[in-house]
C-alpha cells in the first residue's frame, strides 16, 4: 500500500487510489462478516456463542464436527471459489478485449464439467454412496481431465480470436455453442451411466459447494494462489491490453503471449474449481463488472477487487441458497444464475462498453 | 541518423501492400506521410515498430536493428500512436502513467510520477488528470494518447493520424506540440495526416506513398503540384498565403 501512495503525486491521485483501496478492504471485510454468520446459520441451531467457541477451539464434539466438517469447508471453498471464478473471469475480459467474456460465457467452465465426468463415469475416478454427492477417489485424474476439457473450448475460442479476428459478439456466442455442445456430451454419457450416478451428476451440473473436502480445498487454493500471483504479476500488460491490441504492442507487451497464457491460466482455475464444485456460473462475468464501474479498470487494483467481490457474491449466494428454504438447500449455481442473468443483459444492453 | 528504412516489403496476402520503401530520418525532423487510402501509410508505421513483420529490407533504429530488439527494447525507443483509440474507466494519469510500462519491473517508481507529471503538464492535461477517459473530448483524448507516447521517452514518435476527429484549433495545438517535441528533446516524428495544408506548415520531410510504394521523398521541394496530382489524381495549386504554403484542389 505505501508503494502505491508516492510523493511526487498530487494529493487528490492519492486520495483516489486510496479510495480503491478502502472498497477492496470493505468488501474482504464484508466477506468475513458474513463468513462468521454463515458458519452460525443453517439447521443445526448453532449460537453465535457456540460458533466463537467451537472457532477457538472449546466447543461442544457435535458443534466442532459441523463447524470443522462441514460449515468451513464449505464456506471456505465458497469463497475460494469465488475468488478463481471472479478473478478469471476479469483477466479474460481484459485479454480477449470482450466485456462477456467469463469462464461461463466462454464454455471452459462446461468443459471442464464433461472432462470431470468422463473421468468419473469412465475411468472410475469417483464412486457414489448416495445420490446427493460423489465421491471423488482421484481428484488429480479428475482435474487433469477437467483441465483436458475445459482446454477444449479454451482452444477453439483462441483460435476464433486469433485467426478469425471474430468480433466480441461472435466469440460469446462461440462460447455458448460450446458450452451447449459440452452440455450435450456429458447428458449423453449420463445416459449411459447407472441411476445413482446420474442422479449425483445432474445434481452436480447445478454447482454444489457442499461436495469439497478439506483435500479438495487445498488443491483449489494452491492453484486460485498460483494463478492470482501470476494475473498480479501481469497488471500492467492487462491495463496495456484495456488500451487496444496495437498500443499494448507498442508498448511493449507480447500480446500472443500473454493471452495464451492468460487464457491457459483461467482454464486452470476454472477446471480445478468446475473438478470440485461443478459447474457455477455468472459469479465470473458479475463480479468484475460490478468491480469495474466501483473503482475504474486499473488492473492494480481491480485483480484484488474482482477476487474480494466474488468471494462476497459465490459465500452470499449460497449462504441464500442454505438458508431460504432451509433445511433444503438450493444448488449455488441456480441462486448465481438467477443474480447474475440480470447483469448480463444489462452489460448487454450497454453496447459491450467495459 | 536516427531512423534508417532500406527495403522494406510487406504483404497481407499475396498482394504487396508496401514494394522496396527505403529512405531515413535524422534527429529534429518531422516526417509526414503523405499518400491516398490503402495506398500503405498504416502497414508501413506498423513494421517500423514490428507490430507487424516486414517480409524484406532492413530497419535501423539509431545503432541497433530492430528485428534483433525485443518488444520492450522497441517500445523504450519507439512510441506509437494508433489510429483508433480506446477509452475505458482510465483515469487521464493513470493512461498517461501506461506509457511507463516498458520500464515497469514490479510497481511504479518516483521517477516514473516524475515524467507522468512533466509530461501531463506539457500537455496542459493537469486538471483533466483524475477524469476517465471516456469523459473527455476527441481532442483531450488524442492529447492523453500522445502524451502516453511521450512519457515512453521515445526518440522516435508514430503517429498514425494524430489529427483525425479534431477541430481546427485542436489540430494546430496536437501538431504543434508534436512539433516543438521533437525540437526540443531531438527526436524524431513520423506523422500519417490526409490534411495537406497541415503537413505543409509542420513537416520538415515528406513521403509520398503511391501503388505501395515511395513516389517522392524529400523536403518541401517534393510538394510540387505535379507529384500531389500524381499521388491523389487531382489536381491542385500550390501557393503561398501570407507566407504559409498551402494546397488548394482545383
Amino acid at each position: 500500500m505505501r508503494q502505491l501512495i508516492l510523493e511526487a503525486v498530487p494529493e487528490s491521485y492519492n486520495r483516489y487510489i486510496r479510495r480503491k483501496i478502502w472498497i477492496i478492504l470493505l468488501t474482504i471485510l464484508t466477506t468475513f462478516l458474513l463468513a462468521v454468520y454463515a458458519i452460525n446459520a443453517g439447521s443445526a441451531g448453532l449460537s453465535v456463542k457456540d460458533v466463537v467457541k467451537t472457532l477457538v477451539g472449546q466447543g461442544e464434539e457435535r458443534f466442532r464436527i459441523i463447524v470443522w466438517n462441514i460449515r468451513m469447508p464449505r464456506i471456505l471453498s465458497a469463497m475460494m471459489a469465488g475468488v478463481g471464478l471472479s478473478v478469471a473471469g476479469c483477466v479474460t475480459q481484459s485479454i480477449l478485449r470482450n466485456p462477456l467474456a467469463s469462464p461461463f460465457t466462454l464454455g471452459i467452465s462446461q468443459g471442464a464439467a464433461f472432462g470431470a465426468a468422463v473421468a468419473i463415469i469412465l475411468f472410475g475416478a469417483g464412486s457414489t454412496t448416495n445420490p446427493d454427492s460423489v465421491i471423488i477417489n482421484n481428484p488429480y485424474l479428475v482435474v487433469i481431465f477437467a483441465f483436458l476439457g475445459s482446454m477444449g473450448s479454451t482452444v477453439v475460442v483462441l483460435m476464433l480470436a486469433k485467426n478469425f479476428r471474430v468480433t466480441p459478439e461472435a466469440m460469446v456466442l462461440a462460447g455458448v455453442a460450446l458450452g451447449s455442445l459440452f452440455s450435450a456430451i456429458t447428458m449423453i454419457l449420463q445416459y449411459f451411466a447407472d441411476d445413482v450416478k446420474v442422479a449425483s451428476i445432474v445434481f452436480w451440473t447445478f454447482g454444489d459447494l457442499g461436495r469439497a473436502s478439506w483435500r479438495d480445498l487445498t488443491i483449489m487454493s494452491v492453484v486460485v494462489g498460483i494463478s492470482l500471483i501470476y494475473f498480479m504479476l501481469n497488471r500492467w500488460n492487462y491495463n496495456a491490453l484495456d488500451s487496444g491490441e496495437e498500443t499494448a504492442k507498442g508498448l511493449g507487451v507480447e500480446v500472443e503471449k500473454i493471452r495464451l497464457y492468460g487464457m491457459f491460466m483461467s482454464s486452470l482455475v476454472a477446471a480445478v474449481i468446475t473438478s470440485f464444485v461443478g459447474i457455477i456460473g455468472f459469479v465470473g462475468l458479475v463480479g468484475p463488472h460490478i468491480m469495474r464501474r466501483l473503482i475504474g479498470e486499473d488492473h492494480r487494483f481491480l485483480i484484488p477487487a474482482s477476487s474480494a467481490i466474488g468471494a462476497l457474491i459465490l459465500l452470499a449466494s449460497d449462504t441464500l441458497g442454505r438458508t431460504i428454504i432451509s433445511p433444503i438447500v438450493l444448488p449455488v449455481g441456480a441462486i448465481t444464475s438467477f443474480l447474475g442473468a440480470p447483469v448480463f443483459l444489462y452489460v448487454l444492453s450497454r453496447g459491450y462498453r467495459r | 541518423m536516427i531512423l534508417n528504412i532500406d527495403g522494406i516489403e510487406f504483404s497481407y496476402t499475396s498482394v504487396p501492400v508496401l514494394r522496396n520503401v527505403k529512405f531515413h530520418l535524422e534527429k529534429g525532423e518531422f516526417l509526414s506521410i503523405l499518400g491516398n487510402n490503402g495506398a500503405g501509410k498504416s502497414t508501413l508505421l506498423k513494421c517500423i515498430n514490428r507490430i507487424l513483420k516486414p517480409h524484406k529490407g532492413t530497419i535501423y533504429i539509431e545503432k541497433d536493428e530492430i528485428s534483433k530488439l525485443s518488444r520492450v527494447e522497441i517500445a523504450k525507443k519507439i512510441g506509437y500512436v494508433a489510429q483508433r483509440n480506446e477509452n475505458g474507466r482510465f483515469t487521464v494519469f493513470d493512461a498517461v502513467l501506461l506509457g511507463r510500462k516498458p520500464y515497469i519491473k514490479w510497481d511504479i517508481t518516483e521517477k516514473d510520477i516524475k515524467i507522468v507529471n512533466e509530461v501531463l503538464k506539457k500537455f496542459d492535461l493537469e486538471k483533466l488528470a483524475l477524469r476517465y477517459l471516456n469523459e473527455l473530448s476527441g481532442g483531450e483524448l488524442q492529447k492523453v494518447v500522445i502524451a502516453r507516447a511521450l512519457a515512453q521517452q521515445p526518440v522516435v514518435m508514430l503517429l498514425d493520424e494524430p489529427t483525425n476527429n479534431l477541430d481546427l484549433k485542436n489540430q494546430i495545438e496536437v501538431l504543434k506540440i508534436i512539433k516543438e517535441t521533437v525540437k526540443e528533446q531531438n527526436i524524431a516524428a513520423i506523422v500519417i495526416i490526409h490534411d495537406l495544408n497541415l503537413a505543409l506548415r509542420f513537416s520538415d520531410k515528406f513521403l509520398l506513398l503511391k501503388d505501395n510504394t515511395i513516389f517522392a521523398y524529400g523536403g518541401m521541394e517534393v510538394m510540387t503540384e505535379e507529384n500531389i496530382e500524381a499521388v491523389y489524381g487531382i489536381p491542385v495549386a500550390v501557393e503561398t498565403c501570407r507566407g504559409v504554403p498551402v494546397v488548394i484542389p482545383l
